[in-house]
């Protein structure tokens, strides 16, 4: 049974992708859905049985590369932290599939779009459920080609092809780190399999490794390394660069890859590597920091952008770093619990977007929206839904793990700690203002498109409803529902067992009642301001813009980052490329190697021939000179 | 003795050659040339799988040696095959083949000639991968060059003449000194037989120097930089069968060479130039992946490609980790396959469109959607993604490499992420974007004959990928033995 909520999606793409053009688009549509969704329910079987028996165990497939002292096996490891995966995995993913047969009714390729998220499927829960860092980066560059296919699916747009390649690009920088994190445990523990790095920990902890001159710890360098992999798939700051490019690949795909699974595994690869970062608590600052940081750019910049999935982009970005902040004080499980509640609003947010943008016909910028709450009621309300939750809005779903990460980085009681519950109080009213300005913007006002009448705006069919419904309801209830189970204190059957360590339990105080009010009151707040602003009193946003036009092009621009590459990297790449290759290769090497030698021996041989001149006079000159030199010599002699 | 199978697997070529040689071409389509020589090839590749099959991995000896006398006294012919040897044979006789069936589309003058080059070439790189003497090595090594300088110098593209002769002399000039090492190890330990050098050691004063003698050619022929100026004009102006026997065979007897002579023979002057290695091996990496990224010609591309992954290969060999060697033979079987794929990927389009620059391409995958699968298969397998065989060699290289020093594993991990820049960005302007050339519409998929090449390129390139222990089991007993006889050889020092 385990087994086939692993290979059922792998099926299901092979199906799809080979013989989708025999089979038909509705049956590969039907085929892939069923399959997924068979493994999303088996998946939540196995849950189940995790919760209530404790369930645990390691089955090895197939062994896979086996060098010397080097033992890896293709496995699939079920503990507490796969199984909560695994359900977000499946059920995110079986919903995305059967939302993608409305939305993607009017495209021409549709057996290969549902091949594509199949095999995502697959290569994410390989990822989630490896028992060895090697599978998990087969996993991780596997989910990484998946979202390079998916991102540049409109293969005719430049854009779209430009995004992937970023995409994976950027991708494979964190991965050089990652990589180099496991040649780094390789190094120190011989073995790459989980149990058996995590048992030698307390050996290594006070080792030291030399590197250019520089004396570090081991097992700081083995947490930066991996952090540096979680950065780059976790689009965490400085290589977040692709995320919101990434949103041009079709809307199901952002809600699936770029919301709530991929994305993701970057905090998975922390929680789940917790044994060792516990070691090191230098490296669980830089995480807080990086977290904190990410947070609240990401969400200033969703503040002042116009595209609906760029805005949702980068507001994941930003719940990325809440959750990054969160493993970094240490609450790793609290990490999870909002991994877990964010997989289905946002997911949710996503769908309902992307409802939006086919009901505007493929309309994206917010400014050329607004006034169709009527025609799209479901869409409204289930959007709503998911705003509240991503908010935390009491008693929603986010509520509860965000105000979670919030405490705890307070609980932390030093000045990372309270660093970043400040800044998360400070992210978590931005965020309130910018969801509900997209809200306000996109439904509320005046209707502002040009291109299509009101009346031809249209809520979407059912098969994209429903999955919208079944997210909401998620979206609502994962957080009353798993609160005790994820975060709860300790007991007897404490859920995380094995998977999650914490060196020193986690506090169980509770921060002042005026803390805890706080943030749920600022998120209220928000709302009437949010509504004020956006939609009573619209000419003060563009006022406040430009008073400060130099902090908002600062913003539009994304803090420049992507110009910057364009300088650093790019062009000097290229720069470097043509230097190398002309000047290097040609001038140098092959003017004084090959080019030069075969020159120069044939100036020599035309200098050569000279005295080849046939002309009987100069031989006896030369003769007689010789002669006269040698008589010369000798008489000298 | 035994059936001498290493012997027939040398001469079977060279017959069906000799046969070719003598027909004569009645119904003017070459068909009974390219039967005899499609049949002959098979036949080799056959042979070769049953002599995989009844290799026995568990022992590190030579087998199925043959020892003739040669010249009393100073040569014998002797061969032989150890698990590292083994594989390179397979790969040679299942390139021949496919390469034979491309032949069809590409070459129009005087097939019959190409064919009997192709069938020789495969002769002697038989030879090179088994021979046990250094003279009969050094035989094979450098008459290796003679089909491929005629395959380029004849049926090449427009600057043949210039690209051969710089093949030619580069190659040559290298060998030169490795012919004078072999003459002074004769006169240094009496005998020429690699079985007995292995024995016997050379004295250690002269290792550094015949060392350097046996890198001069080795290094041209893997190239390493600063010599691979000659590959990337070879590959060009070369037929596309011609650039496949290039990347995916000739190429390898120089890394073959370092593990079973360098190594094997000179393991303290080894241990002298690793850093050496390590520079150039690095530099290649990172260089040509530079220079690759901005190539506007597909083969030069794919050129510059190799010889950044035969800097990794390099690299891997003197990490003298079991993970670095065996990494870099199965990095260097991978590149057999991949590279030849690409080759014969860009072969397909030019054998249309007769242009291999780059921009005269995009949007094809509406008009060809079965070679766009392949090619993107072998993209991703030079990129090295995990689940193809490219990601087994790179990953083990770099491992082993991390074992024996931080610095150049971390600077050739960089080779990793430019990979994926150049290689993704060719895919890209080749096969996506908006179809602006008008003519590419008249393009046809794959026919059959293309399918079939390409399909048997891309079944070993995912299933090593997924499943590399036939391939590591076969060399991990001769690796793990060569490891320990290099320790050994340094403790003694």
């Amino acid at each position: 049974m385990e087994l086939s909520i692993l290979f059922l999606p792998l099926i299901a793409s092979i199906i799809s992708g080979f013989f989708g053009r025999y089979i038909g688009d509705r049956n590969s549509e039907i085929v892939t859905s069923a399959l997924v969704s068979i493994s999303a329910i088996l998946s939540i079987i196995v849950l189940y049985q995790v919760i209530i028996n404790q369930y645990e165990e390691n089955i090895v497939i197939a062994t896979w590369i086996n060098s010397g002292s080097l033992d890896v096996n293709w496995s699939m490891l079920i503990d507490p932290l796969s199984a909560v995966m695994l359900v977000v995995v499946t059920s995110v993913s079986a919903l995305v599939h059967i939302y993608s047969i409305g939305y993607m009714s009017h495209d021409p390729h549709k057996p290969r779009f549902m091949a594509y998220l199949s095999l995502f499927t697959f290569a994410m829960l390989m990822l989630v459920t490896s028992d060895n860092f090697i599978q998990l980066f087969f996993g991780w560059e596997g989910v990484g080609l998946c979202s390079y296919f998916l991102i540049g699916f409109w293969f005719k747009k430049e854009s779209a092809n430009a995004a992937a390649i970023k995409a994976f690009v950027v991708n494979r920088v964190g991965d050089f780190g990652f990589a180099l994190g496991i040649f780094l445990v390789f190094y120190l523990f011989g073995t790459v399999n989980y149990d058996e790095v995590f048992q030698q920990i307390p050996t290594v902890v006070d080792k030291n490794l030399s590197f250019l001159g520089f004396e570090v710890k081991a097992i700081d360098l083995v947490c930066l390394l991996l952090f540096i992999g979680a950065m780059g798939k976790s689009a965490q700051i400085l290589l977040h660069t692709w995320l919101p490019d990434a949103m041009e690949g079709p809307t199901p795909v952002s809600a699936l890859i770029h919301a709530a699974t991929m994305v993701t595994a970057g905090v998975f690869l922390v929680v789940r590597c917790s044994p060792i970062y516990e070691f090191s608590p230098v490296i669980l600052n830089l995480i807080t920091v990086v977290g904190m940081t990410t947070a609240f750019f990401a969400a200033t910049v969703a503040l002042v952008q116009t595209d609906i999935k760029k805005i949702i982009a980068y507001s994941t970005c930003s719940q990325l770093g809440y959750m990054f902040f969160a493993a970094g004080v240490g609450a790793y499980n609290v990490a999870m619990f909002h991994l877990f509640t964010h997989a289905f609003f946002k997911a949710l947010l996503f769908l309902g977007s992307g409802s939006v943008i086919h009901a505007f016909k493929d309309e994206q910028n917010i400014n050329n929206m607004g006034g169709v709450w009527r025609k799209l009621p479901y869409t409204y309300a289930l959007m709503i839904i998911g705003t509240l939750a991503l908010t935390g809005f009491p008693f929603l779903s986010g509520f509860y793990s965000k105000d979670a990460i919030i405490e705890f980085a307070y609980l932390k009681g030093n000045t990372t700690g309270y660093y970043a519950a400040g800044i998360g109080i400070v992210t978590a009213f931005l965020t309130s203002v910018y969801s509900w300005r997209l809200i306000f913007k996109t439904f509320h006002g005046e209707y502002n498109n040009k291109e299509i009448k009101i009346e031809e705006t249209h809520e979407s069919p059912l098969v994209m409803l429903v999955p919208l419904f079944v997210l909401s309801i998620g979206a609502i209830f994962a957080g009353v529902l798993f609160k005790d189970l994820f975060i709860g204190h300790g007991g007897e059957n404490y859920f995380w067992s094995e998977s999650i360590k914490f060196l020193e339990p986690l506090s169980t105080d509770h921060p002042p009642t005026w803390f805890l009010l706080l943030t749920p009151s600022l998120v209220i707040l928000s709302i009437p301001i949010a509504y004020y602003l956006f939609v009573k009193n619209k000419k003060l946003p563009n006022e406040i813009a430009s008073m400060n036009k130099p902090l908002y092009n600062f913003l539009v621009n994304k803090w420049y980052f992507d110009e910057l590459y364009e300088v650093i990297f790019i062009k000097s790449s290229k720069k470097l490329g043509i230097f190398l290759w002309k000047v290097c290769d040609g001038t140098i090497i092959d003017g004084f190697g090959p080019d030069g030698i075969s020159s120069f021996i044939k100036k020599c041989s035309i200098k050569a021939n000279k005295f080849q001149s046939g002309f009987i006079y100069q031989y006896a000159f030369v003769m007689l000179l010789g002669f006269s030199a040698l008589l010369t010599f000798l008489i000298v002699k | 003795m035994s059936f001498p199978i290493l012997s027939s697997l040398i001469l079977l070529p060279t017959i069906g050659a000799l046969f070719l040689f003598f027909t004569k071409d009645k119904d003017g389509n070459n068909s009974t040339a390219k039967y005899v020589s499609l049949f002959t090839s098979i036949v080799n590749f056959l042979i070769s799988i049953y002599l995989w099959i009844s290799f026995d991995q568990s022992i590190s000896d030579f087998q199925f040696v043959e020892d003739r006398l040669w010249i009393e006294g100073f040569i014998n012919y002797k061969v032989g095959v150890d698990g590292i040897s083994i594989l390179f044979i397979i790969l040679t006789t299942f390139i021949t083949p496919l390469c034979i069936i491309s032949v069809n589309n590409s070459v129009k003058n005087r097939l019959r000639d190409f064919l009997i080059a192709i069938l020789i070439m495969e002769s002697f790189m038989i030879g090179v991968f088994c021979a046990l003497d250094l003279v009969v090595f050094y035989l094979f090594f450098e008459a290796g060059l003679i089909p491929m300088f005629l395959i380029i110098g004849i049926w090449g593209g427009p600057k043949r003449v210039y690209s051969a002769f710089k093949f030619f002399l580069y190659t040559l000039l290298g060998s030169v000194l490795m012919l004078v090492a072999i003459i002074s190890i004769y006169w240094i330990s009496g005998t020429t037989d690699v079985v007995k050098l292995y024995e016997i050691g050379i004295d250690t004063k002269y290792q550094n120097l015949l060392w350097l003698a046996f890198f001069s050619s080795f290094a041209v022929k893997t190239p390493m930089w600063p010599v691979h100026t000659w590959l990337p004009d070879a590959h060009v102006e070369a037929p596309t069968a011609g650039s496949v026997l290039l990347a995916a065979i000739l190429l390898k007897m120089a890394g073959y060479g370092f593990i079973r002579f360098s190594l094997g023979l000179f393991p303290i002057a080894s241990e002298v130039f690793t850093p050496l290695i390590y520079t150039l091996s690095v530099i290649a990496i990172i260089v040509t992946s530079f220079i690759a990224l901005m190539q506007e010609d597909m083969k030069k591309l794919i050129a510059y490609s190799s010889v950044a992954h035969m800097g990794f290969v390099t690299l891997g060999i003197f990490t003298l980790q079991q993970q670095g060697i065996e990494g870099s033979i199965i990095q260097m079987i991978s590149h057999g396959l991949v590279s030849a794929a690409l080759f014969l990927c860009v072969g397909v389009v030019y054998d249309r469109m007769h242009s291999r620059m780059i921009n005269s391409y995009g949007g094809i995958v509406v008009i060809i959607p079965k070679y766009s699968i392949l090619f993107m298969l072998f993209t991703l397998a030079a990129l090295g993604l995990p689940g193809t065989s490219g990601f087994i060699g790179e990953f083990l290289i770099l491992m082993g490499a991390f074992r024996d020093n931080f610095l150049v594993a971390v600077l050739a991990s960089l080779g990793v992420i430019l990979g994926a820049a150049y290689m993704l960005w060719l895919y890209k302007r080749v096969v996506f974007g908006k179809l602006v050339n008008e003519d590419l519409k008249q393009m046809l998929d794959l026919n059959k004959s293309e399918y079939v090449i390409l399909t048997c390129l891309a079944i070993p390139t995912l299933f090593f990928g997924f499943y590399p222990d036939p391939l590591i089991n076969t060399i991990e007993v001769s690796v793990s033995d060569l490891i320990n006889m290099h320790n050994i050889n340094l403790a003694s020092k």
